[in-house]
């Protein structure tokens, strides 16, 4: 027996151990933001792994927050890799001149309306087999277990971020108390902009909660919502406040 | 007054006298400026034909109707007419006047030059369509189009009803068609042109008689023979029919008797098809007949092999096949599919096929199995990206598109692209995925709109250009705390009645709990016909 080594040494040698193959190039897009990608496990969004988004209520501004989340991170992912995001979701009713400025121009975005579920998400599945867009999108109310990790599968098979919008099925139930494999689960809600000193709407102000993401822990935090190409940014006033506790506030998700 | 006590309209006394008294009639009994004798405007020329729609006083000048086209073609030093439309066949206009006659005859025609070279395009485009849909022999005649029926006609059950499906796929295409069916093409060409009905059937046998009435200029002879005829007294066919063929000759000269022999059928007259496509086809007969999945999909993949070497030989890249599998028991199970572009790769075809292969009804077991090229365009060779440079070789889209494409179906796979309209629901059209779309003017738009704009209630809003202070929607109170507006959009009249004095003015509000909406008043709160000032919700941003 060899002497035991310290516990941190102990630690670092496990967790090489267990750690995937090749889990160190995976390809990461990073927010731009200190405040999220230094909370980030890999200091940015993993490219090829399953990503969910969800609105924080069931209110209609809520949803399109969470849509433009989203959308910003499909047009980071498609300027980064020069190639369109696909968009897919049941009951056609975004508007895509809103998705242009939060940086999805027209030829980035590649729309396709399922009208069954069980069918778009197969359609998710094979986009995201195929890699030859940039970013996948898939608007769902419901994904069971099985389609849950069959997305991962195949978002690692292809190379290319899924996200998937979860809309609620009822007003009352967040779609992320629902078990799932995501990487990242997230939860976007709208909240009141800065004042700008002169009557007018300020620029969008989102709370963004990590709820539950793998090898990292949860956190939320408030941002400004995307600009022009798709980026977020820290509101003034929250850059130079203290951060809180790692997931002080947070509603846990499972 | 005047000597002779006569009333000329328009005199000096006549309009002092009667001012007086019309000035003391009420406005709406008064007559009009014209009735009074005095013509302010200048008369119409009353040779020139007027194009102008007797109600253009109205304002509903009907800008649909077209202007009478006609075809114009120099001939020596002066243009003629050589070509020419109906509505302008009504307005008196003939084949062969002159453009300067025809000009001076009616204001406003639309004249344009004869390309007769784009005419004979199009003569060709419909023979190779009637190769491939009517008769293997097709031909380009001159002025028309030369099918040989021979043996064809039992598949579309008479010569009426194939004439029939000829004329209506001439009309769909916007062109009337005259035709005769006669047992020489002479004798047709003669009917066709020279004819009264614009469907002739000539009987077996009877084309002599058919033709004896025509002019002599139905047998497609020379000018100079037609002249010649004409001073020998001979105008129709009739007359030559009867007469000594030697003495004929030598006034009329060989052609002109070579045209009568072949249009009384005395002499063969070839028709010259024109080469049809042959269409891009690999087949596979079976020795044993097959019913599982993976035989199938074996098969096909054979056979997009088979196709994708006769495409690559000749050049093209396939846009729509089909699979037709003849069952055992006679049965044809066709499968329908398409590329979003020009494709001759064998493994992704074989895919695509294997989508669907779900689709295929084996029955008791399949015998043969064909693919066909539908649709095909020129696919040549395309450099690829130097790879080795450090180019980054993005995957090819249309493939990936395709597959898509064949789960849900082509129409439900799209982009979006503006459209010239500031009424939001309408600048968006969905277009084909691998088009190039348009993007928007930069005015701030929500991220998801409304099917249809919602009705908001209790509204309390400073007019006319303030955003509400609060609304009442979906049962739910907003207390708006900062707006931004109103952001102007007009109704297009030239759309609908209803929109002429429409006006919407959009605000984009934020409400107390950070909801950002993008509302709209009918009406500008100052003219009551822009609206009735009632408040809608249209979308909103994130």
């Amino acid at each position: 027996m060899v002497a035991p080594a310290s516990r941190r040494e102990t630690i670092a040698a496990l967790k090489i151990a267990i750690a995937p193959a090749g889990d160190d190039e995976r390809a990461v897009l990073p927010f731009g933001v200190e405040a999220i990608d230094e909370r980030l496990a890999h200091r940015g969004l993993v490219a090829e792994a399953l990503h969910e988004v969800a609105p924080t209520s069931a209110a209609l501004s809520d949803d399109a927050a969470a849509t433009l989340f989203a959308a910003g991170i499909a047009a980071r992912f498609a300027a980064d890799r020069k190639a369109p995001a696909f968009w897919a979701l049941s009951c056609y009713d975004l508007y895509a001149p809103g998705l242009h400025q939060a940086g999805l121009a027209p030829d980035k975005l590649i729309h396709a309306e399922v009208a069954r579920e069980r069918d778009l998400l197969a359609l998710v599945e094979d986009a995201a087999r195929d890699g030859a867009f940039s970013a996948v999108v898939g608007e769902v109310r419901q994904a069971s277990m099985t389609a849950l990790r069959r997305l991962q599968l195949a978002a690692e098979e292809g190379g290319i971020a899924v996200m998937l919008l979860r809309r609620r099925r009822r007003p009352a139930t967040c779609p992320l108390s629902e078990p799932s494999v995501a990487t990242t689960r997230w939860r976007i809600g709208s909240v009141p902009s800065g004042s700008l000193g002169v009557p007018g709407v300020g620029r969008a102000r989102w709370s963004v909660e990590l709820v539950r993401q793998r090898g990292g822990h949860p956190f939320s935090t408030i941002v400004e919502g995307c600009d022009a190409t798709g980026r977020l940014a820290l509101p003034a006033d929250v850059r130079d406040r203290a951060t809180a506790a790692d997931g002080a506030s947070i509603q846990r998700a499972a | 007054m005047p000597r002779g006590g006569g009333w000329r309209p328009g005199a000096r006394w006549a309009r002092e006298r009667v001012a007086t008294s019309i000035d003391d009639l009420p406005s709406h009994r008064r007559p009009a400026a014209r009735e009074l004798g005095r013509r302010s405007e200048s008369a119409p020329h009353p040779f020139h034909g007027s194009l102008v729609p007797s109600n253009a006083s109205l304002g509903t000048v009907d800008a649909s109707t077209p202007r009478p086209l006609i075809l114009a073609e120099q001939s020596g030093r002066t243009q003629l007419i050589s070509a020419l439309c109906p509505a302008a066949l009504a307005l008196g206009l003939a084949h062969g006047m002159p453009v300067a006659q025809a000009r001076a005859l009616v204001d406003g025609l639309d004249i344009r030059s004869h390309d007769h070279r784009a005419d004979q395009m199009l003569l060709h485009r419909f023979a190779v369509h009637a190769a491939t849909k009517w008769t293997p022999v097709a031909a380009v005649a001159p002025g028309g189009l030369l099918l040989d029926l021979t043996g064809s006609i039992h598949l579309f059950g008479g010569e009426e009803r194939l004439c029939l499906r000829i004329r209506r796929f001439f009309a769909r295409a916007g062109l009337t068609a005259r035709i005769a069916v006669a047992d020489t093409p002479g004798a047709a060409h003669a009917m066709a042109h020279h004819g009264w009905d614009p469907f002739v059937r000539v009987p077996p046998g009877r084309g002599a008689e058919a033709i004896a009435s025509l002019p002599l200029a139905a047998l497609r002879i020379e000018p100079i023979a037609l002249e010649a005829a004409r001073k020998f007294g001979l105008e129709r066919i009739g007359d030559l029919i009867g007469l000594p063929r030697a003495p004929l000759a030598r006034r009329l000269g060989l052609a002109a008797i070579e045209r009568l022999d072949q249009a009384l059928g005395r002499v063969a007259e070839p028709i010259d098809p024109v080469a049809s496509p042959e269409p891009v086809v690999a087949e596979r007969r079976l020795l044993e007949p097959i019913g599982t999945a993976e035989a199938i999909g074996q098969v096909v993949a054979d056979l997009c092999a088979d196709l994708c070497d006769r495409l690559r030989q000749e050049g093209f890249g396939l846009r729509a096949m089909r699979l037709d599998c003849l069952r055992v028991d006679g049965v044809q199970q066709s499968l329908a599919l398409g590329t979003a572009r020009a494709n001759r790769d064998p493994h992704h075809l074989h895919r695509l096929v294997v989508l669907r292969i779900d689709r295929i009804d084996p029955g008791f077991g399949i015998e043969a199995m064909r693919l066909e090229a539908v649709r095909v365009e020129p696919l040549a060779a395309t450099a690829l990206p130097a790879i080795l440079a450090g180019d980054a070789q993005a995957g090819d889209l249309s493939v990936a598109i395709d597959r898509l494409a064949t789960r849900i179906g082509s129409a439900s796979i799209f982009q979006v692209s503006a459209v010239e309209s500031d009424v939001p629901e309408r600048a968006v059209r969905r277009i084909s995925p691998l088009a190039t779309p348009v993007a928007w003017p930069g005015y701030l738009r929500p991220a998801r709109l409304l099917r249809r704009p919602e009705r908001l209630d209790r509204v309390i809003a400073l007019m006319p250009d303030a955003p509400p202070r609060r609304f009442e929607w979906r049962g739910m109170v907003h207390r708006i705390v900062a707006g931004d507006g109103p952001e102007r959009i007009h109704g297009e009249w030239w759309r609908r009645d209803g929109e002429v004095w429409a006006v919407r003015d959009y605000f984009r509000v934020e409400d107390a709990s950070g909801g950002r909406f993008w509302i709209f008043r009918r009406g500008d709160g100052m003219d009551s016909a822009t609206g009735d000032l009632s408040w809608y919700l249209h979308g909103v941003f994130g």
